[in-house]
């Protein structure tokens, strides 16, 4: 079994109003020194068979059909080895 | 990049410029560097092009519109007119409404939830900026054909959208409409109207007088949206393969927005304003040049004092962000400290940005560099004019021809049902819960009608129950068959929905949808659209008080239908009279007030039962639309009227069911025998209603309408639970609820 993340993060250049509120609730917790927040999405897909090119084009494809909805955000394809959490 | 300064334009006079890239025409950029007697820099560059684009200076348009103010007609209850930001009308009581409808037509289609959203964001700034308080919005849509894959795309990102944005800003949605159409299908029409409430006293004006006044910017953080989305996304033609150009769309933050109208309402409580402007499409590069231009002197910005989101943007960019939640105040500067404390209440970064000053010039400095430096009404107000040439096409006269009261009928009363169903269940008549149902229509507590009834309603004063009604219609169809009737139908169909729930109807507003300007064809519909609407209007006494104008709204070289979507406001002295659609008790009599022709071209029916679309459009009387509006509103006045429906879309048909269908009750009902039975159930003559009253009313209601000379036929009476067309065939209530409310659910659900 192997396990592909896909990140999706909102443009730099998109409002993210969820990170801004983080931001803003930061410092009233008493974490200071934090200047800017951005929040993303993280997706963990199982994958039957090998990664190959093959299946990274598939999630590729799907990431930029479906996860993602590009016209806002950028998204980026890694594997995870083995063990790593 | 290194900074383009005024006296590096001076220096520098030859160096070529991207005009073109940015929207302008070669004349206009000529025109540019005649005003400024050099090169603009490229922050002046950057600042025409977005005033001087299509959606900002109504360059196509401007000829037509003036219509609007020469063919006013005399309303005393016009407090401010075409110009501001929204007209302002008086409804009594001490109170003024302050009401306008906007597209954001091209953003949605890119990214039908943000589009949606900022839509919303953008018009409840417009109307908080005249000094009211927002109290509802409405969304007249368009669509492309309900079945098509990309429809399923947009529909439901838009509706969610408008519910994302409006239901976190604590505003109902009170109603609008939902047309498909081929037609639309890669310009979906986004538009959005918002209503606001004030006291005559509180009326506040986009305008910086009084030099040494403070220019305070307050709202969000500056950062790299939508830019160039003026110019490049809402004046520029899809290709035929979808939306390549992807500039940063705009995100909208409803909280923020929240907090904005709030910390600004409690600024106009304290008389801490002198002139007010939204930062919509343009952002700072409008505000600057508008306020300054409105007022009697110049005035100086500091660029680098704008609070940005991102560090690396230039002052070009700073100057066309649309980023959404901001405004722009003209302070004393003896009300700045009590300025500012009110924004930190509320949690909302204020910053001064600039100055008014005695001279005439905008001048814009970064960093102690003068970037700036021009007369501010030729930014603003005298841009480009176009006498655009426009031709009647040549296919309309086929087009007319081509009449839908020559197709096929119906022939038996087993087809005659069977026509009823399609048309009930059709995309276009189809029951329109499943969207509005996203959306909140009763926060604040005040709606009194919403969706489905004819006109939406809100009470504005709780001790006296004075309200305002608002009704948006346009039937692109009729608009293609006629411009000229079109825009008359759908005026006269919003005035109607108005005075059927007994609401006074007092001003308009339009927003104008259109193909390419450039195309004489779509320029002729633009110019017999306008003569028709500003001739109804003032027949119908009721001013157009604004709006807007929305151009290129086509896929290569088909433009999408004209559609002026027209919103009509009336007034109710106490909302405890209005007069809902839903038939609600058995045994009373249903009237058919109006005449009723045989009249199927570009209707529903034609639609539905043969995708026809040819003819003339239904004839227009509008002193009947006047004397059947003084009817309902007397009958809803006097308390002799329990139910009313107007008859537009699918006809005396449709508005029986939909009255039945809401109100729970049956009804048997008897066809003019002098009538074809599909003419009599689904011609769309217009100035027609039905009404539902009282036995004991019947005679006072219909003698009052003999005397005043309108036709009134006693049709039938509300009883148990079927409608039964006598004679003809008998439905159910259940299969036609069920056919009514499964389409959209089914396509979208």
């Amino acid at each position: 079994m192997a396990r592909v993340v896909v990140d999706v993060m909102l443009k730099p250049e998109i409002l993210d109003p969820q990170g801004q509120a983080v931001q803003r609730a930061l410092p009233r917790l008493g974490f200071d020194g934090i200047t800017d927040v951005r929040q993303g999405k993280r997706f963990e897909l199982e994958l039957e068979g090998p990664v190959d090119e093959a299946a990274l084009a598939r999630i590729r494809e799907a990431a930029e059909s479906f996860l993602a909805n590009t016209v806002i955000e950028d998204f980026t394809v890694r594997v995870e080895a083995e063990g790593e959490k | 990049m290194s900074l383009d300064t005024v006296k590096n334009a001076l220096e520098h006079p030859d160096v070529e410029q991207p005009f073109a890239e940015l929207g302008l025409k070669p004349d206009e950029y000529t025109r540019i560097r005649e005003i400024l007697g050099r090169r603009p820099t490229s922050s002046e560059l950057a600042m025409y092009s977005v005033m001087w684009s299509e959606h900002c200076s109504y360059k196509s348009s401007k000829v037509h519109l003036r219509q609007f103010g020469d063919k006013m007609p005399e309303n005393d209850a016009m407090l401010v007119g075409i110009g501001e930001n929204a007209g302002v009308v008086d409804v009594g009581q001490g109170y003024a409404v302050t009401f306008k409808v906007e597209s954001h037509n091209h953003p949605s289609y890119v990214e039908p939830y943000q589009g949606a959203a900022t839509g919303i964001g953008g018009i409840v700034r417009d109307i908080l900026a005249m000094g009211a308080r927002p109290v509802a919005v409405m969304d007249p849509l368009r669509f492309g054909a309900a079945e098509h894959p990309d429809t399923r795309r947009v529909l439901p990102g838009v509706v969610a959208g408008i519910g994302g944005y409006g239901n976190c800003l604590g505003l109902p949605n009170i109603g609008g409409e939902i047309v498909f159409d081929p037609c639309y299908q890669g310009n979906p029409l986004v538009n959005a109207l918002c209503v606001g409430v004030m006291k005559h006293e509180d009326i506040h004006l986009a305008q910086a007088s009084g030099a040494g006044n403070l220019v305070i910017l307050y709202g969000a953080r500056t950062g790299g949206d939508g830019i160039g989305g003026v110019s490049v996304l809402a004046s520029e033609t899809f290709d035929a393969d979808g939306p390549a150009k992807r500039p940063a769309v705009q995100v909208g933050d409803p909280f923020q927005e929240k907090l904005l109208i709030e910390c600004t309402l409690e600024l106009f409580r304290e008389h801490l304003v002198a002139g007010i402007q939204d930062l919509g499409g343009a952002g700072l590069s409008c505000a600057t040049s508008e306020l300054a231009s409105a007022g009697s002197g110049g005035m100086r910005v500091e660029l680098d004092t704008v609070p940005l989101r991102d560090h690396t943007l230039s002052p070009e960019e700073i100057l066309m962000s649309e980023s959404q939640e901001r405004m722009c105040a003209v302070v004393e500067p003896a009300h700045v400290a009590r300025f500012m404390e009110i924004c930190d209440k509320w949690d909302v970064i204020a910053t001064v940005v600039g100055e008014v000053t005695e001279g005439d010039r905008l001048e814009i400095f970064w960093h102690g560099e003068q970037i700036v430096d021009v007369p501010p009404r030729t930014v603003a107000h005298e841009g480009p004019v176009y006498e655009r040439p426009y031709a009647r096409p040549q296919w309309q006269d086929t087009l007319q021809a081509d009449a839908a009261e020559r197709l096929p009928r119906p022939g038996t009363a087993d087809e005659l049902k069977a026509a009823l169903l399609d048309l009930v269940a059709s995309p276009n008549l189809a029951d329109k819960s499943w969207v509005t149902d996203q959306y909140d229509r009763y926060v604040l507590g005040n709606t009194v009608l919403a969706q489905p009834e004819d006109s939406g309603m809100v009470r504005i004063d709780e001790e006296t129950g004075l309200g305002v009604a608002l009704a948006t219609d346009g039937n692109g169809r009729f608009c293609k068959l006629d411009p000229y009737t079109g825009a008359q139908l759908a005026l006269a169909e919003a005035y109607r929905n108005v005075a059927t729930t007994g609401a006074r109807p007092l001003a308009v507003t339009d927003c104008l949808n259109f193909g390419s300007p450039e195309d004489p064809a779509v320029m002729w519909q633009f110019a017999e659209t306008t003569r028709g609407l500003a001739d109804a209007c003032q027949v119908l006494g009721t001013p157009v008080t604004g709006g807007n104008v929305s151009f290129y709204n086509q896929t290569g070289e088909t433009a999408i239908h004209p559609t002026p979507v027209v919103g009509v406001l009336g007034v109710i002295d106490d909302v405890e009279r209005r007069t809902p659609v839903g038939f609600a008790e058995e045994g009373q009599i249903i009237l058919l007030l109006g005449d009723t022709h045989e009249e199927l071209s570009g209707s529903a029916w034609a639609q539905v039962a043969h995708d026809h679309l040819g003819g003339l459009p239904p004839r227009v009387d509008l002193e009947r639309e006047r004397l059947l509006a003084e009817i309902l509103i007397a009958g809803s006045r006097d308390g002799m009227v329990d139910a009313a429906h107007d008859l537009a879309d699918g006809g005396l048909a449709q508005a029986l069911v939909e009255a039945c269908l809401t109100g729970g009750h049956g009804a048997r009902v008897v066809l003019a025998e002098d009538l074809d039975p599909t003419v009599a159930l689904f011609s769309e003559s217009a100035g027609r209603a039905i009404v539902a009253v009282p036995r004991s009313e019947e005679m006072r209601f219909s003698d009052m309408c003999k005397v005043r000379g309108l036709p009134c036929a006693r049709i039938g009476v509300v009883d148990g639970d079927t409608l039964d067309f006598q004679g003809h065939f008998t439905v159910a209530l259940d299969e036609l609820r069920t056919a009514h409310e499964r389409t959209l659910k089914a396509l979208f659900g």
